[in-house]
């Protein structure tokens, strides 16, 4: 092996933080060098955010340093507390949920922070000079004159990126980057990332998500339960293993097994949600669900996935055609008719929809049911009742809390979704909504849900799974349709269905013929 | 270096000695000013606790001044803890009052037991249906009920003045603007003989609990907690969100409107223009004071009145005006918004390290 001639730029040597009795990061070494593109690699609570709060002086290390190249490529020791170091240290970082001003222009957001506060000009014109050079010399487009909340997602992140691009940085952190991009989005931002990295910019690719570390990095550090477990060239590792890295035991491959259709409990025919000018609604859809199988939706986000979730959950009604649930028709937009008719509902957006989150865990998992009799008598509410059936539930959907009376908003996202399942699925509906169920989630509690999805569909549920994530769709469904523009195709079988097929679909070819 | 992490919860002691920690230094803060303005401050302080809880009478004149603010206090609670900003219980109080008086002012012939429920009723409804409005506006047009609410408040001062000069004018008052006086069957009895403390007090500290119980047990209290910490979920889950709506201005409404009656009918006995000194505003200040929990509610109405009550006596004997009253109580609202940052977040010391 020859040592790597590239210089150093960051070195975390034996950085251990503990709160109370917990270890977030234990002794972890890393080193990152100029023009490399490490993956770092986790669970939810391996450490990860707590590594990167220390970098950026969110949390001072207990023990431990951290080093940063300096301008003549010496190693120097960065003063711990104090994002201001990191940032002069050239250590920039684009979170995952952005920190943009929604309604300044790109310009502005690139800029702001940037400039001393007694300047009364901005110095645009330089300025812009700068950031198009940028952008010819990143390949990172994005129109910098619009305000930033008018941008799709992809070209926010875009702005993100100049921001610390412009800000000279040598070390970008991306926290999970592409949990908000399309295929074709995250493809482009890896190319981009690679060119940067050509010119010497060192990444840390902050991601659960394998394929693309597998695809992206060249080396990958895996953290577990705040200790590094490895840290080795991805050429050689496999998805299992470092999946196994990652969990600390064999996840075992789940081969899809066909489900046993019956009748159908969920039909649409010729519906339309929505004003025609809106982006996210459905033109004269048509869709059947049967009971034993599920069917997953595929498209790129914002096609009229909301639009569909929003009608089968009774947030929106159609405006013309016919919608039956469980053989008879539904008409209007009322949640409480919904459930009543035997939906169960998982919301794409858990801490939004799907909880409320100053209300306890016992308490959210009845928030849908609390005026049946088992959670209520005579107006008063059964609060030890209800107590010790949400503390079955945490026993048997795993939920890990201090207990019933927690409040739900101290939960993970995966403890958080495990508790929004066991109010779904407990109710034994006859048809699930499954709307981006594992959004977000580490691979331990989307193991969870989707092995709770498939329990549900081999007790005779259907399930209408939306998902923007292929591999997720291909793994559970049995029937595959493609939203493009508010149009919906044919549900296809997902056996003989090809990827690449599904992905034109998605870009809106041959989806007349499809349908 | 200082940092703030969000708690996961705060629990009650913290909240409880916030509230008390802020009414101490609420008090050691008006020091300051008193001492400036030359005051013997400890005899100052000495005076003013004499003078809310020094005697019997001082402390049944405490009491008397924090029965409507007590009923003000948890119109404010119920209806910030569902997020509806009321800003109205000043002029829901006014409006409770006139419709006691429109009742119990010779208008109905009955008995005690039925005529005292029945100018209670009238008030809360007449409180309760002036909510009920902005409440309207706000679920059917977007109308910001801040604005709607307290705008509301000037108008039915002004209703009510018009009321005072015409139909409703009292011909034997000598030409005053009041109200016709209030029967003897439409009256809150007193508690004590001799002394103005009525029982408009017990009908509060009965609100008190009987809220405490709805928000915390019932099936509407839980839809009520559910809307107003997060209205989304509740409607995706399917709550009532804007019946749950209705139904927390109908009890706010009504609880100002109780506090209008309770001051007619158990103390003044008839209605004037300025039967309320600020009341329903000092509502907001007395819920924040007790953290929006409805129990909390009665200790800090107390302590308000008492400070009020205790510097109006102290005033009369060593001629500091009485308007250290109003200090002491913004300097406890101030006190209390910032201990809010204490039971919300945990403070962390973080030190920097060596390097």
């Amino acid at each position: 092996m020859h040592p790597d001639p590239r210089p150093l730029v960051l070195s975390l040597a034996g950085i251990t933080k503990r709160f109370g009795p917990l270890v977030a990061n234990d002794a972890i070494d890393l080193d990152v060098r100029a023009g490399e593109i490490v993956a770092l690699l986790g669970e939810n609570g391996a450490g990860k955010t707590t590594l990167m709060s220390i970098l950026f002086g969110h949390y001072v290390a207990d023990e431990g340093e951290v080093f940063v190249a300096g301008a003549d490529g010496r190693l120097a020791p960065l003063p711990g507390g104090s994002a201001e170091a990191a940032l002069q240290a050239g250590i920039g970082m684009v979170h995952q949920h952005f920190a943009l001003a929604e309604n300044l222009t790109g310009l502005e957001n690139i800029l702001l922070g940037t400039m001393p506060l007694w300047k009364l000009s901005l110095g645009r014109r330089a300025a812009r000079a700068r950031i198009e050079a940028l952008m010819v010399e990143s390949g990172l487009q994005a129109d910098i004159d619009t305000p930033v909340g008018r941008l799709s997602v992809g070209e926010q992140q875009r702005i993100e990126i100049l921001k610390a691009l412009y800000r000279n940085v040598r070390v970008l952190i991306l926290d999970e980057p592409t949990a908000v991009l399309t295929p074709q989005e995250a493809d482009g931002l890896f190319a981009t990332v690679r060119r940067l990295a050509e010119k010497g910019l060192a990444v840390i690719f902050i991601s659960h998500k394998l394929h693309e570390v597998l695809a992206l990095c060249e080396r990958v550090v895996v953290l577990r339960g705040g200790a590094k477990v490895a840290d080795r060239p991805t050429a050689g590792a496999d998805r299992a293993m470092l999946a196994e890295l990652m969990i600390g035991r064999a996840i075992p491959a789940r081969e899809r097994v066909p489900g046993a259709p019956g009748a159908a409990v969920l039909r649409l025919a010729g519906v339309y949600v929505g004003r025609p000018g809106e982006r996210d609604r459905l033109e004269h859809a048509g869709l059947e669900v049967r009971s034993g199988e599920i069917v997953g939706i595929a498209g790129v986000s914002g096609n009229g996935q909301g639009a569909l979730a929003a009608l089968v959950a009774g947030l929106a009604a159609a405006r013309a055609g016919r919608v039956e649930i469980a053989g008879e028709a539904v008409t209007g937009a009322d949640p409480l008719a919904r459930l009543r008719a035997g939906v169960g509902r998982i919301p794409e957006d858990r801490h939004r929809d799907g909880t409320i989150g100053g209300l306890t865990i016992a308490e959210n998992y009845v928030l849908e049911t609390i005026g049946a009799p088992e959670n209520q008598r005579g107006g008063l509410v059964r609060r030890a009742e209800i107590r010790a059936r949400a503390s079955a539930a945490i026993k048997a959907y795993d939920v890990r809390c201090p207990g019933p009376d927690a409040a739900i908003r101290s939960l993970s996202g995966g403890n958080m979704q495990k508790v929004v399942l066991a109010r779904v699925l407990e109710r034994a509906p006859k048809l699930v909504l499954a709307h981006q169920p594992t959004r977000g989630l580490d691979i331990g509690a989307t193991t969870d849900v989707h092995r709770r999805l498939l329990a549900a569909r081999a007790r005779g549920a259907g399930v209408l799974l939306i998902s923007e994530d292929l591999d997720e769709l291909f793994a559970l469904s049995d029937r595959i349709a493609v939203i493009h523009a508010g149009h919906l195709s044919a549900a296809m079988p997902t056996d003989g269905l090809d990827v690449r097929t599904v992905g034109l679909m998605m870009a809106g070819h041959g989806l007349e013929d499809a349908a | 270096m200082i940092r703030f992490v969000p708690r996961e919860r705060t629990p009650v002691w913290l909240s409880l000695a916030v509230s008390i920690g802020a009414g101490c230094a609420a008090l050691l803060l008006t020091m300051i000013p008193l001492a400036l303005s030359g005051a013997p401050v400890f005899s100052a302080f000495a005076l003013m606790a004499e003078g809310a809880a020094g005697s019997g009478f001082a402390l049944a004149e405490t009491l008397t001044r924090a029965t409507p603010l007590i009923f003000t206090g948890l119109a404010a609670a119920v209806a910030f803890r569902a997020k509806l900003w009321n800003i109205g219980a000043e002029g829901q109080l006014y409006a409770g009052a006139l419709a006691a008086v429109a009742i119990g002012a010779g208008a109905i012939t009955a008995p005690p037991y039925l005529l005292v429920p029945l100018v209670l009723i009238g008030a809360a409804a007449a409180g309760a249906m002036l909510l009920l409005l902005p409440v309207l506006f706000k679920t059917r047009f977007g109308a910001d009920e801040v604005v709607v609410t307290l705008l509301m408040n000037f108008v039915v001062l002004l209703f009510v003045q018009m009321m005072l000069e015409g139909p409703m004018k009292d011909e034997m008052a000598l030409g005053w603007p009041q109200s016709a006086p209030l029967v003897d069957e439409a009256t809150l009895p007193k508690l004590f003989e001799g002394l103005r403390l009525h029982s408009g007090l017990i009908l509060a500290l009965a609100c008190a609990v009987g809220l405490h119980v709805f928000i915390t047990r019932t099936v509407w209290g839980f839809r009520i907690r559910a809307v107003g910490e997060n209205a989304r979920a509740a409607r995706y889950a399917g709550l009532p969100v804007g019946l749950s709506m209705a139904l927390v201005g109908a009890i706010s409404g009504g609880l100002a409107g109780l506090a209008g009656a309770s001051e007619v009918a158990g103390l003044k006995g008839y209605l004037t223009a300025d039967l309320s000194p600020g009341f329903g505003y000092a509502g907001i200040v007395v819920a924040t004071l007790a953290n929006l929990s409805p129990l909390g509610v009665v200790p800090a109405a107390i302590f308000v009145a008492g400070v009020f009550v205790g510097a109006d006596s102290m005033s009369r004997a060593i001629g500091v005006s009485n308007y250290l009253a109003d200090l002491v109580v913004s300097f406890a609202l101030l006190c209390v918004l910032v201990g809010g940052l204490v039971t919300r977040f945990r403070i962390v010391y973080v030190r920097r390290s060596a390097a």
